[in-house]
């Protein structure tokens, strides 16, 4: 669908780089705290692709909010680019799960959602066009989500995402509610995305084969409050095959460390 | 990326071709018989003779000779009329039925006086309201719809910055919330009496009374809308850079505009009811004054066909209210249906 544009040279990695120091987090439910993330510790590279892997309800989503600029923990400490994370900021951009389009505004007019607010969208109109263009909905420009499929939604979500130039892309399983085949295209568009606006990805995902096959690293998350398992190297080129014996090997890995290896 | 496959899409042009475009006309038999039915109608008027004599038979039988001649134009002219045309097929089986209805009508009442003189008007003696008193009618008219605009504006628009503000702030919400508990289910008219005595003119004090009931439906549903937003919606837009205000013009208002809608279409019903009110026991002027004044003068006549004239004056506001909704909700088209 995209294809492949690599600006290999000159241009340095424009993502951002993140560093997480004992991080803890914790909610009120009804009064009583329910801690979500225990001690988390870890760094990401600029420009690298990293994936959270973890059982549902670990906290991983909560991880990506924290890093958003959502929601502020309770303890510890998050950095981006060695400046602490206060509010939202449009170089960090989370996609959600559901698309969650403005169903008042055309296809054109969600994907300019950030150049609006910011109020520069006068002076960046044809980025918007380019956006749209990038994730394969040229033509689309005047449809409402409700006229949209499923993978075509969370594609304008991405060309929404994407349109700001974010350097740090967090993604909240932003392919789990697509149909299988659906999915599997937009895993390897994903990965285009990446390697051509040269961002840091961060992956939120519960599906093992999802993670290896998307990211340089995988940090596997256990059940809730979430602290770190294992973080495995996926020292694989992209494009990637998914029948590389490589891959199996780490899908076993992974699942062993979930406490899954007995179903190999 | 095409949604239509090319090949699917040719066949059905093939098939449209197949529909013959150019031959003549059909003829609409439907719109013949109802025609006949108008024709016939006509005859009753003017060929039967009325127990007590009323003037203005012979005009309302040349009104239903011109309706009879439009359906015989539409029925024979086939689809050259366009949209009026389709619209008027449509209401085909109405047509016959109403003239049935003035039929009936004009049998009990002008023709053999079934129905008692003073308390039923005939067809006719209605339509020499509207010729002979259309003056003071369209006044009338001009008067209530003005009154109402006044007091529909000021109340949706006040309802509206309520509903917003009460929806977005918790403190807001904290001091307004009772008093629109208690205050707000009273009937706007259960305020007449105070209203017109603290009001210096009674316009005004109507005016009051139509923006209070219009602002109580608009200012809970402007507020439940907002309050209903899908909070996701505000964390997407703060990701991308949206400041507060931003939050509230672009996101929680537009979100929350079709339940502002049903605040609207609930305010406009309620301010017709307090606007029939207000006229009758303070404005000098207006639709209810002139079903008062009708009243007053035991013309019954003239008390019908001012109900005919507020069942339009409603219907017509009701339907430029739905023309506006459509309109500002246009990205709603095939979502819902009402």
């Amino acid at each position: 669908m995209v294809a492949i544009e690599l600006n290999t040279g000159a241009r340095p990695a424009a993502g951002q780089r993140i560093d997480i120091s004992s991080l803890s987090h914790q909610f009120e439910l009804e009064g009583d705290p329910l801690p979500v993330l225990n001690d988390v510790d870890f760094s990401i590279e600029p420009g690298s692709f990293v994936a959270l892997l973890g059982p549902s309800g670990c906290g991983k989503s909560t991880l990506l909010r924290l890093l958003a600029g959502l929601d502020h923990p309770t303890q510890g400490e998050l950095r981006v680019d060695g400046l602490p994370v206060g509010n939202p900021d449009p170089s960090r951009i989370l996609v959600f799960q559901d698309p969650t389009l403005f169903p008042w505004r055309t296809v054109w007019d969600n994907v300019a959602l950030g150049l609006e607010a910011q109020g520069i969208l006068r002076k960046s109109r044809s980025r918007v066009d380019e956006a749209i263009r990038l994730v394969g909905l040229g033509g689309f420009d005047k449809a409402y989500p409700h006229q949209l499929s499923g993978g075509m939604a969370q594609r304008v979500a991405l060309a929404r995402a994407l349109v700001n130039d974010p350097r740090l892309l967090l993604l909240d399983e932003p392919l789990g509610k697509l149909d299988s085949l659906t999915r599997l295209t937009m895993q390897t568009e994903l990965v285009n995305l990446w390697q051509r606006a040269r961002l840091t990805a961060v992956l939120v995902t519960h599906d093992v084969e999802e993670a290896v096959f998307l990211a340089q690293r995988v940090v596997i998350f256990g059940p809730r409050p979430a602290r770190i398992i294992a973080d495995l190297t996926v020292d694989l080129p992209y494009p990637r095959h998914r029948g590389d014996s490589r891959l199996t090997e780490l899908r076993r890995e992974a699942l062993s460390h979930l406490g899954l290896a007995s179903t190999w | 990326m095409s949604l239509v496959d090319p090949a699917l899409s040719k066949n059905a042009d093939a098939v449209f071709q197949d529909v013959p475009v150019k031959s003549r006309p059909v003829v609409w038999g439907l719109g013949l018989a109802a025609a006949a039915a108008w024709i016939a109608a006509a005859a009753v008027i003017e060929l039967w003779p009325e127990t007590i004599p009323q003037p203005y038979g012979r005009e309302l039988a040349v009104i239903s000779l011109v309706i009879a001649l439009a359906l015989i134009l539409v029925a024979v002219t086939g689809r050259l009329l366009g949209a009026i045309a389709t619209t008027v097929r449509y209401y085909g089986a109405w047509a016959i039925a109403a003239a049935l209805g003035l039929v009936i009508w004009e049998v009990v009442t002008a023709k053999t006086g079934l129905l008692p003189v003073p308390f039923f008007s005939s067809p006719q003696s209605i339509l020499e309201v509207f010729l002979d008193d259309w003056i003071r009618l369209g006044t009338s008219v001009s008067y209530s719809v003005v009154l109402l605009a006044k007091g529909y504006f000021f109340g949706a628009l006040t309802g509206f910055i309520i509903g917003v503000t009460i929806g977005w702030s918790q403190a807001a919400s904290y001091w307004v919330h009772p008093v629109l508990r208690i205050i707000g289910p009273l009937p706007a008219t259960a305020w007449l009496p105070l209203a017109f005595f603290i009001f210096p003119t009674s316009g005004s004090a109507s005016v009051f009374l139509i923006a209070l009931a219009t602002a109580f439906p608009v200012t809970i549903l402007t507020w439940s809308g907002i309050a209903s937003v899908n909070r996701d919606y505000y964390d997407i837009a703060r990701t991308l850079g949206a400041k507060p205000a931003f939050l509230i013009l672009k996101v929680a208002i537009p979100a929350a505009l079709p339940h502002v809608f049903v605040g609207l279409f609930m305010g406009l019903g309620t301010s017709f009811a307090v606007l029939v009110v207000a006229e009758m026991l303070g404005v000098k002027a207006g639709l209810g004054w002139y079903l008062q004044w009708a009243q007053g003068w035991a013309a019954y006549n003239n008390m019908y066909a001012a109900l005919l004239v507020m069942a339009l004056m409603c219907s017509t506001l009701i339907t430029v209210l739905f023309r506006v909704r459509d309109w500002t909700l246009s990205w709603q088209k095939g979502l819902v249906r009402w």
